[in-house]
């Protein structure tokens, strides 16, 4: 069954090619209606110009509004870890967001590759699909609600990190496993054919060569996801807190002010950011609020960068491996 | 190379299961750490531990979590943790037991049915006084409104800031959504209780931050919001006298200005040693200058018919 | 045989882990939407009030502490369905257009660069969308159209569709780049000019990967409300136009759930509404793939 879902994609695409060949070669059959054919391609590679610049200049435009009113902002004491200082927001946005991973991940790449490979096509499969992308349309807030009273009030806690990244994974879960069950079926067929005739099993096919060939796209499901972690404020608002009690001299896990501590409420850049910008009532809160978000910007960018780096050379050393 | 990946999988595996059975232990010892400070605390109150909790009200939040900041310094071993998320978060976490103590703008009695909110305990810690704010455009003509033409701009029967000597300018209402605090308050005490607030040009907002730049933004708007939000605002908007009474504490002492209400933390049941301090920290004279100076109003000085009045 | 044991274990282990873990998600995905509609059917169960009015009526005020009032919740679901369209309208092309660019007109370096570019977009919070689109945005659409305020379900849709088109355009890029190599030289080969190896092959075959980024982004745009809340207006009326403000069931659930307080009428239909978004995203997802499968047929 599977076999020819994975072959479904490439089976269209070859058909696809063969009709656009034969639109070309019938076209290619006048001489007028080649070079009007040369002009409308002119015109679109104008248009994809036109709008990438225009896009690029509008997202240009934004990101250097955020980072200068953050510049303004900025100051040795707000950028430190005590006090107003945002240090201790980034930290806990980075760890979050690197628990919340360690789960979403293996979690979402399984069930990517349950539905991809061994789930059927059946009547099932769909609906189970139809539901996991539904489900990441619920508001925030919703998840953050589920999450408090799964997490918390199911299990006498309080606000605490595991909280905020369990509740978080909830949202994240759908996007990996979607991203990756979609790339899993893009990877051409003869892929699979070719590692089946040298006598792997399905699931040495499976690990070994369709996940691979997917590592890319899982990356950029990923970051959207990490994303998506580094900016939600209103699920983290009812799992992992508002505020966070840190002493940065104790490295102790199990302590509880310690900042390794995933027991502990935390409040990340964007929690702190909409907070400020909600209920804030200092003179300087706005301006945190700035500064914050343009921290946020510059981390998501090296975190992107990053993880795409990580990804090819990853990619790129399995590959040599086999 | 292969082998190579292998033992990176496994190195990473084992760090994970690490993680968990910390967790696990940390999950213990973070109880144990709770329950004997709490027992600590109650043979010697000088020496407080363990750890408070708070959620609620966004209006009181700025406070709150002042208070925390400073409560911390005096007693170093006690854990705070202040959140917002509403009048009904609040007092929802404290019925459910995940906070010690719930935020409210107005009395649980409004927001529960009356089991429920006969199982918690009202700390009345401060008051919030709510001013009546229009754009700037307005604020030269129009300083001044009767509690009738207020009534009639937000019941929609005046739209236009001629009918009440202001310029030629469609009026523009700003509201808090309906299930808000500070909006109830507005409507029990400046409208009469009259709840139709549904201008046929309303606007709404989340929170007071977005009111006060919606407020500042829009040509003929008028709103209303808490007077700790008015302390460092820009100059957009403008505050309008209500009967000839401007709204400042004075006039709320005094029981002639009448748009105020308590700023109240619940908890369920009589609250434990280090919570108990707490709320005691934030009724006292140094906070209470902290509050004034934030914009909330003290308790101990409303006169006998002010406080009478609720 | 030994080694072909071993390879019979590993299958059989790794097929029993993955559908483990399969199984797992579609029973927490269900038991969400279970959970959804136990806490939204508290509206018509314990309150007494109709489907109907939920759906129909547009006379909102419902009722605290105990008490009971009206539900009507026509003005947020014909708002939802206004804003998530008209910027869906908005994002798909541009997002496709900018996809197409990436991943085959811009040289390789601009393409790495542009890609975590845009990442950026998806990590910025809602919040700051929302001031962005309360300080530049309101006063702008003000000033174009000579209107009171610039609170409308067209600035809703605008900063909805910037929001949306990272996700869209990420998505998109990566289906295109994954389409075969051999189908653009099959198809250059054949003569056809970069335009029509775009429009007749990639595209084609991109369409499945293409279409999950169109319903991720139409996922988050239903879902979407701090930055929604902000410039659409909140008016709790329908809009007499794209330039008139209204409200919407993700703003009306975030506004109103931290202040009420559970198994009140208030908190119950906003879990109503909740469940209700769900529905219309199921339909609309349903909807896109049906279409999907009609384009491709044909």
């Amino acid at each position: 069954m599977s076999k020819i879902d994975a072959g479904a994609g490439s089976q269209a695409g070859a058909q696809a090619a063969a009709g656009a060949g034969a639109a070309g070669s019938q076209k290619g059959a006048r001489a007028t209606s080649r070079t009007s054919a040369k002009v409308i391609d002119r015109i679109a590679t104008g248009v994809f110009y036109v709008v990438a610049a225009f896009f690029i200049l509008l997202l240009a435009s934004i990101t250097a509004y955020i980072l200068y009113k953050g510049a303004l902002a900025a100051s040795p004491e707000l950028l430190s870890f005590v006090g107003d200082g945002v240090g201790i927001q980034l930290f806990n946005t980075v760890y979050l967001v690197f628990l919340s991973l360690l789960v979403t991940m293996p979690v979402g790449i399984m069930t990517g590759l349950f539905m991809a490979e061994y789930a059927g096509s059946g009547f099932f499969v769909a609906i189970t699909r139809t539901c996991i992308e539904a489900l990441s349309s619920l508001p925030s807030i919703i998840v953050g609600l589920f999450g408090f009273l799964v997490f918390i009030q199911m299990t006498h806690s309080k606000w605490s990190l595991w909280a905020g990244s369990l509740s978080l994974a909830i949202i994240n879960v759908p996007l990996i496993a979607r991203t990756t069950e979609d790339a899993m079926r893009s990877v051409p067929r003869s892929y699979y054919d070719g590692s089946i005739a040298l006598g792997a099993s399905r699931w040495q096919t499976v690990t070994h060569v369709l996940l691979k060939a997917s590592i890319p796209r899982i990356i950029t499901g990923m970051i959207l996801a990490a994303g998506r972690g580094f900016g939600e404020a209103a699920v983290l608002l009812y799992t992992s807190g508002m505020s966070s009690d840190v002493n940065f001299h104790d490295w102790n896990p199990l302590s509880p002010t310690s900042p390794l501590n995933p027991l502990r409420s935390a409040d990340t850049l964007s929690v702190r950011i909409w907070s400020l910008k909600t209920e804030g009532i200092a003179a300087n809160s706005q301006q945190i609020a700035d500064l914050a978000a343009a921290i946020l910007i510059l981390l998501v960018f090296v975190f992107s960068l990053g993880s795409r780096a990580l990804g090819r050379r990853l990619q790129k050393r399995m590959l040599s491996g086999n | 190379m292969r082998i190579k990946i292998r033992k990176t999988l496994i190195v990473l595996l084992s760090v994970f299961l690490l993680g968990f059975s910390l967790i696990g232990c940390a999950s213990t010892s973070n109880s144990g750490a709770n329950s004997s400070g709490t027992t600590g605390t109650q043979s010697q109150s000088s020496n407080l531990s363990g750890s408070i909790s708070i959620s609620g009200s966004s209006a009181l939040y700025p406070l709150a979590n002042n208070a925390a900041t400073a409560f911390k310094k005096d007693n170093p071993d006690v854990s705070i943790t202040v959140g917002g998320g509403g009048s009904g978060t609040g007092l929802n976490n404290v019925l459910a037991g995940t906070v010690d103590i719930g935020n409210s703008d107005v009395y649980a009695t409004e927001k529960l049915a009356a089991a429920e909110a006969g199982k918690l305990v009202d700390h009345k810690v401060c008051l919030i006084g709510v001013a009546v704010i229009v754009n700037s455009d307005i604020a030269a003509k129009v300083n001044d409104l009767s509690t009738a033409q207020l009534t009639a701009i937000f019941s929609g029967k005046t739209t236009n800031w001629q009918d009440v000597g202001g310029p030629d300018e469609q009026i523009t209402i700003v509201n808090r959504p309906s299930s808000s605090g500070t909006r109830a308050l507005f409507v029990k005490w400046a409208l009469g209780g009259q709840s139709d607030v549904e201008g046929d040009s309303s606007l709404q907002t989340d929170d007071s931050n977005a009111l006060l730049a919606t407020v500042g933004n829009t040509s003929g708007a008028i709103g209303y919001i808490a007077f700790s939000y008015l302390v460092n605002a820009g100059p957009g908007v403008a505050k309008v006298r209500i009967d000839g009474v401007d709204a400042n504490y004075d006039n709320i002492y005094s029981n002639k200005y009448q748009i105020w209400g308590y700023e109240h933390m619940y908890t369920a049941g009589q609250p434990n040693a280090q919570t108990q301090a707490f709320l005691d920290y934030m009724t006292s004279k140094t906070m209470s200058t902290q509050a004034e100076i934030m914009g909330y109003g003290t308790i101990s000085k409303l006169n006998a018919a002010a406080a009478a009045s609720r | 045989m030994a080694s072909r044991l071993r390879k019979w274990q590993t299958e059989y282990l790794g097929r029993t882990l993955v559908t483990a873990f399969g199984l797992f998600v579609v029973v927490l995905t269900l038991g969400i939407l279970g959970f959804l509609g136990y806490k939204g059917s508290a509206t018509f169960i314990d309150y007494g009030h109709s489907l109907t009015e939920f759906l129909i009526s547009s006379k909102w005020s419902p009722g605290e502490a105990g008490q009971s009032g009206s539900i009507g919740s026509a003005v947020f679901i014909i708002g939802s369905l206004e804003v998530s369209s008209l910027a869906l309208l908005l994002a798909t092309p541009l997002s496709l257009a900018m996809a197409i660019f990436i991943a085959e007109v811009a040289p390789q370096r601009l393409s790495t660069t542009l890609r975590s570019v845009l990442e950026i977009f998806v990590g910025i919070p809602s919040v700051v969308y929302g001031w962005i689109g309360l300080a530049v945005l309101v006063p702008f659409i003000a000033d174009l159209f000579h209107l009171n305020f610039g609170f409308s379900v067209l600035s809703a849709a605008l900063v909805l569709a910037l929001m949306i088109c990272p996700t869209i355009t990420s998505v998109a890029t990566d289906s295109l780049a994954a389409t075969p190599n051999e189908y653009r030289e099959a198809s250059y080969a054949l003569g056809s000019t970069r335009w029509q190896m775009i429009w007749h092959v990639k595209l084609r075959a991109a369409i499945p990967g293409i279409l999950t980024g169109v319903v991720l982004g139409l996922a988050r745009a239903f879902g979407e409300a701090l930055a929604v809340a902000m410039v659409i207006g909140q008016s709790n009326r329908f809009a007499s136009s794209l330039l008139a403000p209204t409200n919407t069931l993700t703003a009306v659930i975030t506004a109103n759930m931290g202040n009420t307080t559970t198994g009140s009428e208030y908190n119950d239909v906003l879990w109503s509404m909740a469940a209700l978004l769900l529905a219309i995203s199921l339909l609309f997802i349903l909807l896109i793939r049906v279409i999907s499968r009609r384009g491709q047929a044909s």
